[in-house]
């Protein structure tokens, strides 16, 4: 019974890391740049929710709320890609990687100088109500998320396989040059794909959120989520969920069973094994450069 | 413009230009040997601290700005360095034998991460060092008997041959064995950059296929640079342990990391030199805030003491801004300027215009 249980929060709590893991991979996959704030975008996200639901401050209803927070961190993602990330366009890749950081740095502070340092609890519907399920009870928030995170999967495969921006971005991902060559707007769908990871981010924020509090620094958790997206191999939009997931059992689990300490290390031992073993990933879609 | 005529071949590759920069850089150590007599404790100490961050910036600068490898996780060398060389004083070593030991152990721990992280291309050996942070940070912590775990650990004082080295009770000691192992390090550098091994890292950083094509073994090299640079961190691990008397694992923390990266890329990436414009920076700029903090308080009455992490988000703004602007760093600017002065009045904007470029794919397809 105690294992269903740790399993049904795991793979909660493993959706999340996948969401974020989405993330990263999203900008992977089109701009072959990676986002090391998705972490702090993910925390910025979740604050915008926050204020905009909590009662103390805008009030508005829970979905409109989480809704607006959504549309206002892909403005903010579009805005990061169109006014910072293209002005390095062709710098190394190394370039990216720290300039993020040094953006993420920004965000955290940003989010510290108006909500504060300490926790703070979005005001969620389903605030600590379970549903009984035999002999164990289920938190509402660990099904929400499951569901939320399955119709959001739902979402973008569809976007990427219908949509004419998102065939487009394919377009773009496989081959920029050839791409642009026959009239696709790189650097406009460059930006678009950062404005989506906005807008998964805040999402992946808010259900966090609803399983605590969230401060400025739970953006950290985003060197999980990297963990998660390396596991998948990184250009992999299933492969992400997937490693999340795997993340999010192993965790408890090793907790659970495991002498002390090792549960913190679990995800990036995991992932170092993939790295060594397999280091294109599980789910491996990318290969090297070949002359 | 000076032009050398250059008459043999060790004339080219010779460490100095001519005798007049060989001159001025035996004028900058002797500068830097007599410090403890021109300036105050204070501001020795600091000259110190500015010195160990060089040391372990010229550790991630032969990664980053020479071979071109990313690492988000040097905190983590910076620790080997640092509780090997104070568990082995404590266990009774005398330092000449521990400090080397802290070089060799962060090295090889070094090396033999590299060997499967070298096979991983750039985003990959980023991710996997900062992972490789976050698990010695808790091996830290697991390994009490030896690290001291979340209590910390007492570095003790320097003693050879009779000489006292304490960091509070003879800083100017202090001192100058930070600048001997800096001075070293850093010739050992610059000779090591125009050896073989040193122009194959930059072959390795700037073309591995081009570099495979001439037949350099691109899995040693890349190893090799990984644990030189494990090495030099630390041994700047070692010091800064001895800087700061007693530390726990918090002293290594990711932002460290970040910071180191920051010395490299601010400071000018692939310029020795770099490491040390950046460390001075680092060091500065805390200072700074704190006398702009004072004057803004005492002539303002504006208190911006109670902003918790605007240095870091001042350092984060500084660093955007490099990368945008100046990618070469502060380094790269001077070289402009120096360029600059030197062609005038002949010298053109555009000289230096960075070239358009498109996506550098790492992808097959």
């Amino acid at each position: 019974m105690d294992l269903i249980q740790l399993l049904i929060g795991g793979v909660a709590s493993g959706c999340i890391y996948g969401l974020v893991a989405l993330g990263f991979v999203l900008i992977y996959k089109a701009t072959e740049g990676v986002n090391f704030a998705q972490g702090d975008m993910m925390m910025l996200g979740a604050f915008i929710a926050l204020g905009f639901v909590n009662s103390d401050h805008f009030g508005l209803a829970f979905i409109p709320g989480v809704l607006l927070a959504a549309a206002l961190m892909g403005g903010v993602g579009y805005g990061i890609d169109r006014f910072i990330v293209r002005q390095i366009f062709g710098q190394p890749q190394f370039a990216l990687v720290i300039l993020t950081i040094a953006l993420g740095f920004v965000l955290r502070f940003i989010a510290g100088s108006i909500w504060g340092y300490s926790p703070l609890v979005l005001e969620t519907p389903f605030a600590g109500q379970t549903v009984p399920l035999g002999r164990i009870n289920i938190g509402v928030a660990d099904i929400v998320t499951i569901l939320v995170t399955a119709l959001l999967t739902l979402a973008l495969w569809g976007f990427f396989a219908y949509t004419r921006i998102g065939l487009a971005a394919q377009a773009a991902s496989q081959n920029q040059m050839a791409a642009y060559i026959v009239g696709v707007p790189v650097k406009r769908i460059n930006s678009i794909i950062w404005g989506l990871s906005g807008v998964v981010a805040t999402i992946a924020g808010v259900l966090f959120a609803s399983k605590g509090a969230i401060d400025p620094n739970v953006g950290l958790l985003g060197i999980k989520a990297f963990a998660a997206a390396v596991i998948g191999g990184f250009g992999s939009l299933p492969g992400a969920l997937l490693g999340g997931i795997l993340i999010g059992v192993v965790e408890p689990l090793a907790a659970r069973y495991l002498p002390g300490g090792i549960s913190q290390m679990s995800p990036y031992i995991i992932m170092l094994a993939v790295l060594v073993t397999r280091p294109n990933g599980l789910f491996a879609q990318m290969h090297a450069k070949k002359v | 413009m000076k032009v050398i005529f250059k008459t043999s071949y060790d004339r080219d590759i010779d460490l100095h230009k001519d005798g007049w920069s060989r001159a001025r850089i035996a004028a900058l150590v002797a500068v830097l040997a007599a410090l403890p007599f021109l300036v105050g404790e204070y501001y020795l100490a600091e000259a110190t601290n500015t010195l160990i961050w060089a040391l372990a910036g010229m550790g991630l600068m032969l990664l980053v700005g020479h071979s071109g490898q990313v690492s988000l996780g040097h905190a983590a060398f910076l620790a080997i360095g640092a509780y090997t060389d104070a568990a082995l004083m404590n266990a009774g070593l005398p330092f000449l034998v521990t400090f080397p030991a802290a070089a060799l152990a962060a090295g090889l721990f070094g090396a033999l991460v590299a060997i499967p992280a070298v096979r991983m291309s750039g985003i990959y050996l980023a991710i996997a060092t900062l992972a490789l942070f976050v698990i010695v940070e808790e091996m830290v912590i697991i390994l009490e008997p030896i690290t001291g775990g979340v209590g910390g650990i007492m570095a003790p004082a320097i003693e050879i041959a009779g000489i006292n080295f304490d960091r509070y009770a003879n800083l100017d000691h202090f001192y100058w064995l930070c600048l001997t192992v800096v001075v070293l390090v850093t010739w050992g550098y610059a000779n090591l950059l125009r050896s073989p091994t040193g122009r194959s890292f930059l072959a390795v950083r700037d073309s591995e296929v081009s570099a495979r094509a001439l037949g350099i073994n691109v899995t040693r090299t890349r190893a090799l640079a990984f644990g030189l640079s494990c090495a030099m961190t630390g041994l700047a691990g070692a010091l800064m342990g001895h800087y700061i008397a007693f530390f726990n694992y918090e002293l290594f923390s990711v932002f460290i990391s970040i910071n180191l990266l920051l010395v490299v890329t601010i400071g000018g990436l692939g310029f020795i030199q770099g490491a040390f414009f950046g460390a001075i920076l680092i060091t500065a700029v805390p200072q700074l805030i704190a006398i702009l903090r004072g004057v803004a308080r005492d002539s303002f009455g504006l208190d911006i003491g109670g902003m918790p992490g605007l240095d870091t988000m001042l350092f984060a703004m500084i660093l955007v801004g490099f990368i945008i602007y100046e990618p070469t760093g502060l380094y790269g600017r001077w070289l402009k300027t120096k360029v600059w002065f030197e062609l005038f009045p002949l010298a053109r904007r555009d000289m230096f215009r960075r070239q358009k470029s498109y996506l550098k794919t790492e992808r097959q397809k």
